[in-house]
């Protein structure tokens, strides 16, 4: 880190957007600004927003963010820095995050990073060469009936294998469509920031895909139902090796 | 199982309660057509013909308690919030779902985000609230997707909007994505989020209640307690008690996560035991047994298999020297190492820490030292005393809890398993294979089944 620190002269003011697409940008940022009864509150959304539309928050997209909102760029850098979902530096389209915290870790977590690490050539945030993929871990997701998981783009891939994991970012890198265990079709990362931004989906079937509740979630249903006790251990992940389930 | 388990009051029938998760294996649950099949907005049009004083006292005489950890009651949070001051009133509900091991709101709000939406407009019709948000967590895009499509269901069937069913009531509802931090499902760090800040816990009092989102009056609630709010209203408040204790009435999300045969949710009274819900449902994975476990995510004191018959409501496991938190059992056997599993989580909560207070910011920075070098089988005997030390000078002394959280398992691992960590000490490592706790470690048994 030191050797990015300058001691001379201070940094000159990012560059502004092209006068299109900060038209268009603007406009975006009005629908989220009526959102709220305070101007302030459209910050983080504004944030994703940027990224959407660079993949990540640049300073030129913190400079745009305090023009609209009335603060200083260093406001605008105290929150973009503090939140880990702001990407810092230009990453992948798809952005692979390994869930590590400690359950998913000891279910397997731990060595589907070690293995998509390897695979892929990169450490921690690293990009692959062909700019496909940013490769991370990532902390709880609220998915640990499922575990392990991996998020791609916060699309959840549940009940993840390492060589399900690795055969996951060989077709994202050969750009075969990729589908996850609950969530809709991959979009780029791009995409994703600018639903992130409260701009909904809008492709036909994204708001359905992958139906209902998750197997795991319902367990309790069925048991309740009087259905046997189903084992619903994932031993393969799902959609690889049908009928494999169970003990 | 036997014909006798069957019969008994051990059967899954009895001792679960689906009501929230009722209708989830229903086509399309998420819409607003299934969710009005299954008696949806009905409660909301109960609470319209009260007087919202009247349905804040119903709402307090149900029992119900905040179902995000503390236990608050929910009634009282929205009694506290002042009346005729001439401000605005706002419901922030906290969908900031990150306590390792939670995972309830995500897929309840998943397969069912109208009852989340009933319970707002309530909620908002007590409180005299014109404008609520729901915060959701933003690593959850197909969560934001059935909400961004309910809330526009929700409008265009006149359930939110101006003059909601006719009552004179208007509501705005606006779906705010986070940006990723754990410290945003404290209260205060969340609306300071929700003001475009940095997620940082404020200095109580003024309490929410009297000073919160713009510092106007503000109910802040978790996502099950008011999704609970229209089925209390619908089917009535005997009904709920009915469930659960006198102190911990109702219905709720228990998470079941790690080494059990059948991982998922089951919703039940209050007061059921970890070792009724793994009986029901297959128990630990083929031939292991639990080691320890959580009853409510990682901030909460871990238990071992001492307390499988510990009533999981809030007075019970309060009364075992823990806190019922989330209710997410996260499960661990004999594979497990518990200094690797504390490890994890106090790197959680380093990551994590917001750095407003030092004692937790420097804390857990320390904690992860030593930890790690226990772990690496580098630590020493006093690291321990130490370990404890460190925790005891974080554990209250912050201005939110997530220091009490990183303290938590430092604690409670000491009190149960201090020998293991011996082990690690004296034996310059760590004696356990991770490759053994895996979810594929007895695949090879599979195969030949």
């Amino acid at each position: 880190m030191t050797d990015n620190v300058s001691l001379g002269m201070p940094q000159l003011p990012a560059p502004a957007y092209p006068a299109d697409v900060r038209a268009r940008l603007e406009e975006d940022a009005k629908a989220i600004i009526d959102r709220y009864p305070g101007s302030r509150s459209a910050l983080l959304p504004m944030l994703h927003l940027v990224q959407a539309e660079e993949g990540h928050v640049t300073r030129t997209g913190m400079r745009f963010c305090a023009d609209v909102l009335g603060l200083t760029t260093a406001e605008v850098t105290a929150v973009a820095t503090f939140y880990t979902m702001y990407r810092r530096r230009p990453s992948g389209d798809y952005q692979v995050g390994v869930c590590t915290n400690t359950l998913c870790a000891v279910m397997g977590g731990d060595a589907i990073y070690e293995e998509l690490k390897e695979h892929l050539g990169v450490d921690d945030k690293g990009t692959t060469d062909d700019g496909k993929i940013t490769l991370e871990h990532i902390e709880c997701n609220a998915a640990c009936d499922f575990a392990p998981v991996v998020m791609v783009n916060w699309e959840f891939f549940d009940n993840q294998t390492p060589e399900s994991a690795r055969k996951m970012v060989d077709d994202l890198r050969a750009g075969r469509t990729v589908e996850p265990t609950r969530g809709a079709p991959l979009c780029t990362f791009k995409e994703t920031a600018r639903i992130l931004a409260g701009f909904p989906d809008e492709r036909p079937g994204a708001v359905a895909a992958t139906g209902g509740a998750g197997p795991a979630s319902l367990v309790g249903l069925r048991l309740a139902k009087g259905e046997t006790p189903q084992q619903t251990r994932i031993v393969h992940p799902r959609g690889e090796s049908a009928g494999q389930e169970g003990e | 199982m036997t014909l006798a388990a069957e019969i008994n009051s051990s059967s899954p029938e009895k001792l679960l309660s689906p009501v929230l998760s009722a209708f989830w294996d229903q086509p399309d649950s998420w819409t607003l057509e299934t969710y009005e099949r299954h008696d949806g907005y009905r409660g909301l049009r109960k609470a319209l013909a009260m007087s919202p004083d009247d349905l804040i006292a119903y709402v307090k005489e149900s029992g119900l308690r905040g179902r995000g950890g503390a236990g608050f009651p929910t009634g009282m949070k929205w009694q506290f919030i002042p009346q005729g001051d001439g401000k605005p009133h706002y419901l922030v509900v906290n969908a900031d779902e990150s306590e390792p091991g939670t995972c309830k709101d995500i897929p309840l709000l998943f397969a069912n985000p109208h009852s989340l939406i009933e319970g707002i407009v309530i909620a908002c019709y007590a409180i005299r609230s014109s404008h609520a948000f729901i915060y959701l967590r933003g690593e959850v895009v197909p969560v934001l997707r059935r909400l961004h499509e309910a809330v526009r269901e929700a409008y265009a069937a006149g359930y939110l909007g101006t003059n909601v069913l006719g009552s004179g009531l208007d509501v705005e509802l606006t779906v705010h994505a986070g940006a990723g931090a754990y410290i945003c499902g404290e209260e205060t760090a969340l609306l300071d989020s929700l003001e475009g800040r940095r997620g940082q816990p404020r200095l109580r009092p003024p309490f929410p209640a009297v000073a919160g989102l713009y510092a106007c009056p503000t109910v802040v609630n978790n996502v099950e307690s008011i999704a609970s709010v229209p089925a209390i209203l619908h089917r009535g408040k005997d009904w709920f008690t009915s469930m659960g204790s006198e102190k911990s009435p109702g219905f709720t999300l228990y998470s079941l996560s790690g080494h059990v045969a059948s991982p998922g949710q089951y919703e039940a009274p209050l007061g059921i035991t970890l070792r009724q819900l793994l009986d029901m449902s297959g128990g630990m994975r083929p031939g292991h047994r639990l080691k320890f476990w959580t009853p409510g995510g990682s901030s909460t004191p871990m238990f071992t298999d001492e307390h499988l018959d510990v009533p999981l409501d809030y007075e019970g496991v309060g009364a075992a020297g823990s806190m019922l938190g989330t209710k997410a059992l996260q499960c661990f056997d004999e594979t497990t190492c518990v200094v690797r599993a504390v490890t994890r989580w106090t790197e959680f909560y380093a990551h994590e820490s917001c750095g407003k207070c030092t004692p937790c910011r420097e804390g857990t920075y320390w904690l992860v030292q030593l930890m790690r070098d226990i772990e690496a089988g580098e630590g020493e005997m006093a690291d321990l005393d130490k370990l404890a030390d460190i925790a005891d000078n974080i554990n209250g002394k912050s201005f939110c809890a997530l220091g009490d959280g990183a303290a938590s398992p430092i604690f409670s691992s000491l009190k149960y398993f201090r020998e293991e960590y011996e082990q690690h000490i004296t034996g310059k490592g760590c004696p356990f294979d991770p490759a053994k706790s895996t979810a594929w470690a007895d695949n090879h048994k599979e195969v030949t089944a």
